[in-house]
Order: C-alpha cells, then structure tokens, then sequence
C-alpha cells in the first residue's frame, strides 16, 4: 500500500484542526491553571500541588465530539483516523492543555488494535482513559511492567502513569505465566498514589492493587503484540504534541526577540539570536513532517507504520530538547521566571521528550530495522 | 516570492487536472525509459556534481545525455508547447523524482533549467522565452551565472560592474567570480549596476553572451584540486537591450527570484539534483557501516556510530517529508516556510553525512581519488570537500538564516 501525497490530510481534517486551534486561542487553559499553582512553586516548603482539572473544558472537548475521532462507527464513534488525531493533538500542545484527551486517543488506538468493542463503546459513553504500561524503572518494552495477573485479578504496581487522576479507568498490562495480557481497571477500584512532578500541565502517578478486579481486554500472551500494533499511534500522538508545545516556543521567542531590545535594538537583529530562532525552526518543521507522514503512514501503510512512527518520535525528542533549551535562553532572565509561561513549556517539553521512549532508544529500535 | 508566483502560474494553467492513472501512467513510462536508455559510463568518471564538468569528453557525453532526457519529455515536462516545452501538466515533478531515483547521470545544464528558465518564465518577454528556452532543456546553449563579484559575496547587493547604455546596446566592465561551467557556457546570467548611487534599485539583470570579444574565462581550482568554477573578466563587452530582463534597475528584484529557484522552490522545469539523492546516500552510508571492520568489529555495531548514522537517517526522511509537505497547503506553515529551508538543511545534512563516513572510514579515509587501497575510489573525502560548495555558494548557510528569520519569522533585518 502506499500513502496519499496529502497525508490524507483532507479538507474536514484541516477544519478540525483550525477549530481546535480556535477552540484553545478561546479557552486559555493555562491562565485558568495559573491561580491553581499559587503556593505551590517552593519544591521545598510549598505546598503539595493538587491536580486541577478542569472538568468543563473536557466537558466542551466532548461535546465537540474529539474524544471519538477514533472510535468505529460502529460502537458510537466517528471512525476517521490518526491523522485528524493528530492534528487535534497538536494544538493541544500548542495550549498545553492538561487534558484527558491524549491518554483517551492513545486508548482508543489500543482498544482498537485489540478489537475491543465493548470497551471502545465506554469512549464513546463519556469515559477517560489512559495507558499503565510501564514498570519502575520506566522502560518502554510493555514486558517490563511490574503487575502480575491472576485470572483477571491484578496485583502489583504500575508505573509512570499519565492523567493518573483525570483518567476513569486504565489498561494496565500485566503478566502471567502465559505472558503479558491487557486488562482493563476502574480508576475507583485502585489505590492511587501521585507523583510530584516537573511538568505543571500533567498529572503522574502509580495505580497501586492489590487483587484488584480487571476486564480482560488481550489475552496473557498477545498482550505486547497488541500494543506493538498501536505502538505507532501512541508515538505519534505524542510527538505531534511535542511539535504544537515547540511551535509555540518559536513563536514566542521569535515575537520576543522583536521586543527585547538591548544596544539601541531588538535583539532579533543580531545573528546570535536569529540564527538560533531560525535553527528551532528547521527542528519543528522536520518533526512536524515526520508526525503527518508518520500518522498517514498508520491509517495508509501499516506495514511502513513503525518505521515512520520511530523516527517521528526520534526527531521530537530532540525537538523538545532542542526548542525548549533555546526558548529559555533566548528569553534571557524573564523566561527563567515562574511567571513566564517560557517554562511551563520547557517543562512540558521535558516529560514529554523521555515518555514512551527518548531519541536515542528509538534510534536504536530504528537500527533494528535498517 | 517569484518562484511561488510561477508555481500558481503553472497550476493556472492547467486546462484540467491529470487523474492518478495518467500519473502512474507517465511515472511507469518514466522508470521504463530510464531503465532503456541509461547510457554506459564514461571512460574518466564523471566528477560527483555538475558544477565541476570541464572536460570537453565529459560535456559532450552529457550535453548528448540531457538532449535524450529532453526528447524523451522527461525534461520542460509542464512547460508550454511555444516555448519548447511538452505541456503536460503535473508531470514535471513526477519525471524530476524517476531522474533522481534512476541514478542516471545529472543534467549539465543545471543552471539553465534551475535559474534561468524559471526567472524567464515569470520575467522574460515573449521573444526571450522563445529564444532561450528551447536550447536550454535540449543543452544546446550551457548556462552560467555571472552574480558573485571579488568584493560582492554574500552581501550580493555591493557588486560593481557596470552596465552603461549605448544607443540601443549596453556596455559592460568588470569581473565575476565563482562561475561554475563559465569556461564551458554559452550565455550567462548577469547582474551589473546601472546606477551606482541606488544600491538596491541601481541593478539590472542581463542575458550575456558569452562567445562575446571582451569576456574572458580563467577556471579556478578548489581545495579538492578539481576545476569547474572561474573568474570572468567583462571588458567592453557590448549587450543589446533585447537582453534585458525585466525593468532597468529591477535586477536586485529578478535575481532574488533567480536565488529562490535556485534554492529549490521550483524545480518546475526540470531535475537539477546529482545523481545521488540524499536518501541513496545514506544506505549507501549504512552498508559502508556494515562492511566496514574496525578493531575486528563492523562499524555498525558501534552504537554511537549507528546512533550518529541513524540521526541522519530520520533527518534525511524528514527532508523529504518536508517537501511533501510544502504541497499541502494546510500544512505546510505558508508558501516560503519550507520552501526556504531547503538549502540550508538539504547542504548542511549533506555535508555531516559525508563527514559521517569520513569518521566510518576512519584511517582509510586519507586515501584519495587515485588510490589503488582508497574504498569508493575516494569518494567520501572528495564528496566531503564538495559539500563546502552547498553551504557556501548560492548564499551561504549564514545568508539563509538570515532570510530565513527575517522573511518567515518577520525578524529585523540585518544589513
């Protein structure tokens, strides 16, 4: 099979995506965020940050129908595929918005591989959700989880788990002596415990059970092939947040740079600032190339899509590294503040450079394959 | 902006749109014809870029080469019928990607299908495009381009050869510099000021003949000890005004869309790129990886090596992405956005990728064209002496920055 020339990027996935750029230009996520930080920023006497959440905008993002991009047709959905994902998951980005909505889309992409309907149908009811894939030492390989499965009854830890408390329910991958299978779990059935984290837009944690009742979604066994086959999705996805948070970046240190001025000018006129702003140019745009062929590769060529999908993610972790370093300096003192966004994004970038995987070990996974 | 103005220009044209079949038809046909029609190699190899043909064995067998490829449509695919093209619509890419991938050998007249058909296109009167088109797809007339001056480099705009009207003609004195295939051309590009009191406004933009009393070639040498490039000396040299391009004093204006085309906004009348695409050369940059030992092991199972290697890889793909990219409107961030990054990322990948296999090669790399031991018969240390041409020439790396941030990012300008 080959890709079409536009991504398959269609004039109603184009439209989606101007609305959601439109739909957080409105809502500003992050100054509603901001009075919910205050007391919070001392790591060593302030206090404990609680996540907030803000239930109306996700209210909205339903209503807007977004969570069900994905979803079949056939269980409630409206059945398009990564690539107006995709597109959406950009302009989260950009806002970084603290939203359910990625781990949701993620979700759907593994439910979908596992040909779970019944579960996909409680997307489309209104629920969230989010992965619990990862062990404590933070690997990516899905056989590395801690949880251990009897039946469909879990024991054990998972890890590093994103939206931990937005998400209604999580697939957990768990083992058994048959291998690794994928198990749905409540969110109100687990002991939950928060992480205290880098990133102001995120919430982190581990899903602690103890003989804790699950669903089964892929039996003990296929459960890595599986999220092998929605591995690209999930790269993907979180990749082109990687480049809306990095445009964003560029655009407000390249507006900085014509306003700062030093010696009698802006300092966007001298070469050591321009050069750099234009240098996290290049950077986004690469990555940005490689996410749509990437999520175009996923709904067109699937043989092609974990190739695409590595380098995607390859290029975006060094894009979050690179965008956010040279953000913060170009801003000088002010974006090294709490009260400029510039870190709220430098954060961001740097949970996300290293979930699900960093440059370099997807570079070595891409060896693999040459 | 010209080289976009040309695109919408070849897009209006369009009288309707080819279906998928005709363009899977006509990319069949190409990868059939270029596959036929490969020519042998040549007794002396080929140097790696057009810019360093100078012997007189080598032009001919390309000229021969380039007015097959013409023939044979794959070469002013899109360009109307009046001005020697085959007017096809859509297909020009299609033929410039089969070229590429095919491995044949690059078109010499890469000048004239890169710069001056384009600028003729969107600048050129009637006459002109009638005149000139024709014998540069067929490598008939060999262009070159006379822009760069001893103390006009990257900053473009101070050059000081004069043009000074004469009745109905103009005349010229000066000296060019940098001219690759000057000592083989028949026309050359030329920019010379009019007005020495309006920088900007002060230069116009010529059709110079090179077989002309009053120009004189002298090649050059670079630091790889090929020839190729030459200073051009213009003494007296007579211009009729019917090889004006555009307005007196609207030269600065023409030759920035000459520049952009150059920078590979339009490869709307031909494949310009050497025979290697970057894409080749990276697996060929991984085989060499896996075939190369060291301290008993292959390269590639070093894995800072491999890492290094596979950045470039993704960086490559990216490239390419990019220029699919540009086509989707939707998409791509505004008409110049990645059009303009083509040179500076497409030289500076070039130039770390061969760097790359210099550090593969190791010791081996010191062994050079000539060499019974050298691996490639020295081509990774040439092809990395070479890559300087990229980053310097047609604007420099730095120059692109600056156009870079000032035209897209809307940074102030430096002058």
């Amino acid at each position: 099979m080959t890709q079409p020339r536009d991504f398959g990027f269609d004039e109603e996935t184009g439209m989606l995506k101007d609305a959601a750029q439109r739909f957080f230009e409105e809502k500003r996520p992050l100054e509603k965020m901001r009075p919910h930080l205050a007391g919070t920023e001392d790591p060593y006497h302030g206090s404990a940050r609680t996540v907030w959440f803000d239930q109306e905008n996700w209210r909205e993002i339903q209503a807007l129908g977004w969570h069900l991009l994905a979803v079949p047709e056939a269980v409630g959905g409206i059945g398009m595929g990564l690539v107006p994902a995709t597109a959406i998951q950009e302009e989260i980005g950009r806002a970084a918005c603290p939203t359910p909505l990625t781990g949701t889309l993620q979700s759907t992409f593994v439910l979908r591989a596992a040909e779970a309907n019944t579960l996909l149908t409680r997307i489309a009811e209104g629920a969230s959700m989010a992965l619990a894939i990862h062990g404590e030492d933070g690997s990516l390989e899905p056989g590395s989880t801690d949880v251990t499965a009897n039946g469909t009854r879990l024991s054990g830890t998972s890890w590093y788990v994103q939206d931990i408390q937005k998400a209604d329910m999580f697939i957990v991958s768990a083992r058994s002596k048959q291998g690794v299978g994928l198990y749905m779990v409540e969110a109100t059935n687990c002991d939950l415990e928060q992480d205290k984290i880098v990133d102001l837009t995120r919430d982190q944690g581990r899903i602690v059970m103890n003989d804790v009742q699950a669903e089964l979604i892929t039996e003990p066994g296929k459960g890595e092939e599986v999220l092998a086959s929605a591995l690209p999705a999930i790269l993907t996805l979180l990749a082109a947040d990687i480049v809306g948070a990095a445009e964003w970046q560029l655009q407000a240190t390249a507006d900085y740079a014509k306003v700062r001025s030093q010696f009698d000018r802006p300092i966007g006129f001298f070469q050591a600032v321009k050069h750099p702003i234009v240098n996290m140019m290049i950077s986004v745009d690469e990555t940005r190339s490689l996410v749509y062929n990437s999520a175009s590769a996923f709904d067109h060529d699937p043989e092609d899509a974990l190739r695409c999908a590595l380098m995607a993610k390859a290029s975006a972790s060094e894009t979050a590294s690179f965008c956010s370093n040279r953000s913060t300096q170009l801003h000088g003192g002010i974006g090294f503040t709490w009260e400029s966004d510039v870190q709220i994004y430098h954060k961001r970038q740097m949970h996300s450079q290293f979930l699900y995987g960093d440059a370099s070990w997807h570079r070595s996974k891409l060896a693999e394959l040459l | 902006m010209a080289a976009y103005r040309l695109k919408l220009l070849l897009v209006e044209n369009m009288s309707e749109q080819t279906t998928q079949t005709e363009r899977d038809e006509f990319r069949e046909y190409c990868q059939r014809w270029l596959n036929e029609n490969r020519p042998p190699p040549t007794n002396v190899p080929l140097p790696q870029n057009a810019y360093e043909v100078t012997y007189h064995e080598h032009r001919a067998y390309l000229c021969d080469w380039q007015a097959k490829c013409y023939e044979a449509q794959l070469i002013g695919t899109d360009v109307a019928k009046e001005y020697g093209g085959h007017g096809h619509t859509e297909f020009q890419a299609i033929a410039s990607a089969e070229v590429r991938k095919a491995r044949v050998p690059y078109f010499i007249n890469w000048i004239g299908l890169g710069m001056t058909a384009p600028t003729l296109l969107v600048h050129g009167t009637e006459e002109q495009k009638k005149r000139f088109l024709p014998p540069i797809f067929s490598a008939e007339e060999i262009w070159c381009q006379g822009f760069s001056e001893p103390g006009a480099g990257s900053d473009l705009v101070s050059l000081q050869t004069s043009a000074v009207k004469d009745g109905d003609s103009w005349i010229i004195n000066g000296n060019k510099v940098w001219t690759s295939l000057g000592a083989i051309s028949s026309w050359m590009l030329l920019l010379a000021r009019n007005d020495k009191d309006d920088k900007y406004n002060g230069i116009t933009y010529f059709l110079a003949d090179m077989a002309h009393a009053g120009v004189t070639v002298r090649p050059i040498h670079k630091m790889t000890g090929e020839s190729g490039f030459n200073e051009v000396f213009l003494e007296d040299v007579v211009i009729p005004d019917r090889h004006r391009v555009d307005e007196v004093g609207a030269g600065w204006k023409v030759a920035m869309s000459t520049l952009t085309s150059e920078r590979g906004a339009a490869a709307g009348v031909g494949a310009v790129a050497s025979s290697d695409s970057p894409l080749t050369a990276i697996l060929q940059l991984i085989e060499l990886a896996k075939t190369t030992k060291r301290n008993g092991v292959p390269v590639w199972d070093d894995p800072v090596a491999r890492d290094r290697i596979v950045n470039l890889y993704v960086r490559i793909e990216a490239t390419m992405q990019n220029a699919r990219r540009t086509r989707v409107k939707a998409l791509n961030g505004g008409s110049m956005r990645l059009p303009l990054q083509g040179k500076v990322v497409g030289s500076e990948i070039g130039q770390a990728l061969n760097e790359l296999a210099l550090s593969v090669l190791g010791l081996k790399s010191s062994l050079y064209v000539g060499d019974e031991h050298a691996i490639d018969d020295g081509k990774w240390a040439l092809g990395y002496m070479n890559t300087y041409t990229g980053t310097i020439s047609g604007g420099s790396s730095e120059i692109q920055r600056n156009i870079l941030g000032e035209r897209v990012l809307g940074l102030p300008k430096t002058k």
